[in-house]
């Protein structure tokens, strides 16, 4: 299959070099480990662009676009999370509180604007609550966001009672507007994601918070012997992916005009898949966001792609399945390979 | 001997240490001058890591006093000494294998670009640490592919290389070295000691705890060596042969009583 040698990281450390002399100006925010996923995500949608006649199409590529909002948004979160050898598998449920809180205190009559803060603000909440179990407590990243997961779950059907709340407030839908030209919709999710991959991209990147949270998902004990407020540092990033999954709450009630408490169950695997194939370790302190976008990307196209051939939609998940593996298997033979 | 009238930058007076009812230091002195590599050896089990924890602030003495400078000092912990100018090397490589040169050698001391963009923006002035890092590491004489390149690409010897070279960008006062080479090589720690050379040849006094005699007798200006929680004698590579350390050091044969390094003697 094309580049999937290449699917995390170049193979050799010569054509990293290589790469990065003739690619410098785009350093960082193209590092060598995002060109596998990058050449993954060409070399189906040429696949794609040859097989069908409606892949290639602004309209479709509008689609495929607002169909990452949601889960690109919470990958994100999941990708700073990750940078720090640390995982989240409450995203998907904190979102859902999030949505809930929003479109039942507007369904009583509150005002838009305070009902999302307050939405914005329980995600934060949440996320804070993991990342001081988790940096105070130190206890494992994996069992506390298990354990808030059920709590975030338990806790949005006990808010909503159970049922969905339609969305009609034109503040809380107003992520899913946009500007139709040509067949295509750029709506304003789509912006607001992409300024987000900006925003937590130049964090990461060109900030010494970034490289903090590089350090610590590196090498937590080397962080720290240099001074580096390591307890503060993972709360600080459990904090930003809650806060980004208000975000992300926002995002769902555009998409779906619909607060359903029984909605992305499966976003904390799906995240863990999308910044998986986009290249950041599950060990920590490789990859970023660019990765993520590339990688929630890949499984986006991958699905529309394969729909579009009629090929029924369970080797969607075979191929999804198997991206992931090679991922993570090419991050594990380059980790050692490098480490010897 | 010269080294003897040094001034004396960094001392330890009467420090003793109990873990429970073992002393693993028994009243020990301490002292390091301007400008030398000071080794440290012993046994197990003799004080050398409690002294080494002590003196770069990770344990609180008993008993006994630190001095820099002269003045008495106290260390809340090893960052606390960290500010007061001591940077310690530890044996296991101390850095962030995915970040590049320029990045470990200025981390947790980041330098941010000068008006908004570093202070509202908090940008990282990327430029500036490289040209830096780049100039200390030539006047070090430490040779890397790219300041550029991630430490993982580097040999053990180079990464190790670039925890010393930090702790000798960052220290104003000393460094500590404990056990620097003892995961390395012999062509890999002699990179490492060469770098030891150029920071003390420029003017940083050096601790070096280490096992390898051959390395101790090779580097050292002077030798500290520890018997049960004591400094037992102190000595230079000239007055005393490798042998005649190692029987100090494991009491084969006696020590020298040292009083006051005013009384030090040969």
């Amino acid at each position: 299959m094309l580049g999937l040698k290449g699917l995390n990281r170049s193979a050799s450390p010569a054509a990293g070099v290589t790469l990065r002399r003739r690619f410098g100006w785009l350093s960082g925010a193209l590092a060598t480990q995002t060109f596998g996923p990058l050449l993954v995500l060409l070399g189906f949608g040429l696949v794609f662009s040859l097989t069908t006649s409606t892949f290639l199409a602004a309209g479709n590529f509008s689609i495929i676009a607002q169909q990452c909002v949601i889960e690109g948004t919470l990958a994100v979160g999941q990708t700073v999370v990750m940078l720090t050898a640390g995982i989240d598998l409450a995203n998907g449920a904190i979102t859902v509180l999030g949505t809930i809180i929003a479109a039942r205190l507007v369904s009583e009559n509150y005002a838009a604007l305070p009902a999302l803060l307050l939405a914005a603000a329980a995600c934060t909440a949440a996320g804070f609550a993991s990342g001081a179990l988790i940096s105070r407590l130190r206890l494992p990243p994996f069992i506390v966001t298990l354990g808030m997961l059920g709590i975030v779950t338990a806790a949005a059907r006990l808010y909503s009672g159970g049922q969905s709340f339609p969305v009609t407030d034109p503040l809380l839908g107003w992520t899913g507007n946009g500007l139709s030209f040509g067949g295509a919709t750029i709506t304003n999710g789509i912006v607001l994601v992409l300024v987000l991959y900006a925003v937590v991209w130049y964090m990461l990147t060109q900030t010494g918070w970034g490289r903090h949270v590089y350090a610590i998902g590196n090498n937590r004990e080397a962080a720290r012997l240099v001074g580096i407020k390591v307890g503060r540092t993972v709360l600080s990033v459990y904090l930003l992916a809650g806060f980004l999954y208000g975000i992300g709450a926002w995002l769902a009630l555009g998409r779906i005009p619909n607060a359903d408490p029984n909605a992305l169950q499966t976003a904390n695997l799906d995240t863990i898949t999308a910044v998986v194939i986009g290249g950041t370790s599950l060990f920590g302190g490789r990859g970023g966001v660019v990765g993520t976008l590339i990688g929630t990307l890949i499984v986006a196209v991958l699905r529309n792609g394969l729909t579009l051939m009629e090929i029924d939609p369970l080797w969607q998940d075979m191929v999804t399945g198997v991206l992931v593996i090679l991922a993570v298997a090419t991050d594990q033979l380059s980790r050692e390979a490098r480490m010897s | 001997m010269t080294q003897d009238d040094r001034k004396i930058i960094f001392e330890a007076r009467g420090v003793t240490k109990r873990y429970g009812h073992v002393v693993a230091l028994d009243g020990v002195d301490f002292e390091l001058r301007a400008g030398e590599v000071l080794a440290v050896i012993g046994d197990n089990g003799a004080g050398k890591s409690t002294l080494t924890k002590v003196l770069s602030g990770a344990v609180v003495p008993d008993e006994g006093e630190l001095r820099l400078d002269g003045a008495p000092i106290r260390f809340s912990s090893p960052i606390d000494a960290r500010r007061r100018g001591i940077e310690t090397v530890y044996q296991d490589l101390a850095v962030a294998p995915a970040l590049d040169i320029a990045s470990n050698l200025f981390l947790g001391r980041e330098y941010r670009r000068p008006g908004v963009l570093g202070r509202v923006f908090r940008q990282l002035d990327k430029r500036r640490m490289r040209d830096e890092a780049a100039h200390y590491l030539a006047e070090l004489k430490f040779r890397i592919p790219s300041i550029g390149s991630a430490v993982e690409g580097l040999s053990g010897g180079q990464r190790q290389g670039v925890a010393v070279a930090r702790a000798g960008m960052f220290a104003s006062r000393l460094v500590i070295m404990d056990e620097p080479t003892a995961a390395l090589g012999v062509r890999e720690s002699g990179q490492v000691l060469d770098l030891i050379r150029s920071i003390r040849a420029r003017g940083l006094p050096v601790i070096l705890i280490s096992h390898n005699m051959p390395q101790v007798f090779d580097i050292a200006d002077r030798i500290h060596i520890m018997r049960l929680g004591r400094r037992v004698a102190l000595t230079t590579p000239d007055r005393h042969t490798m042998a005649e350390a190692v029987a100090i050091m494991t009491g084969a044969a006696p020590g020298e009583h040292i009083g006051h390094p005013s009384q030090d003697k040969a």
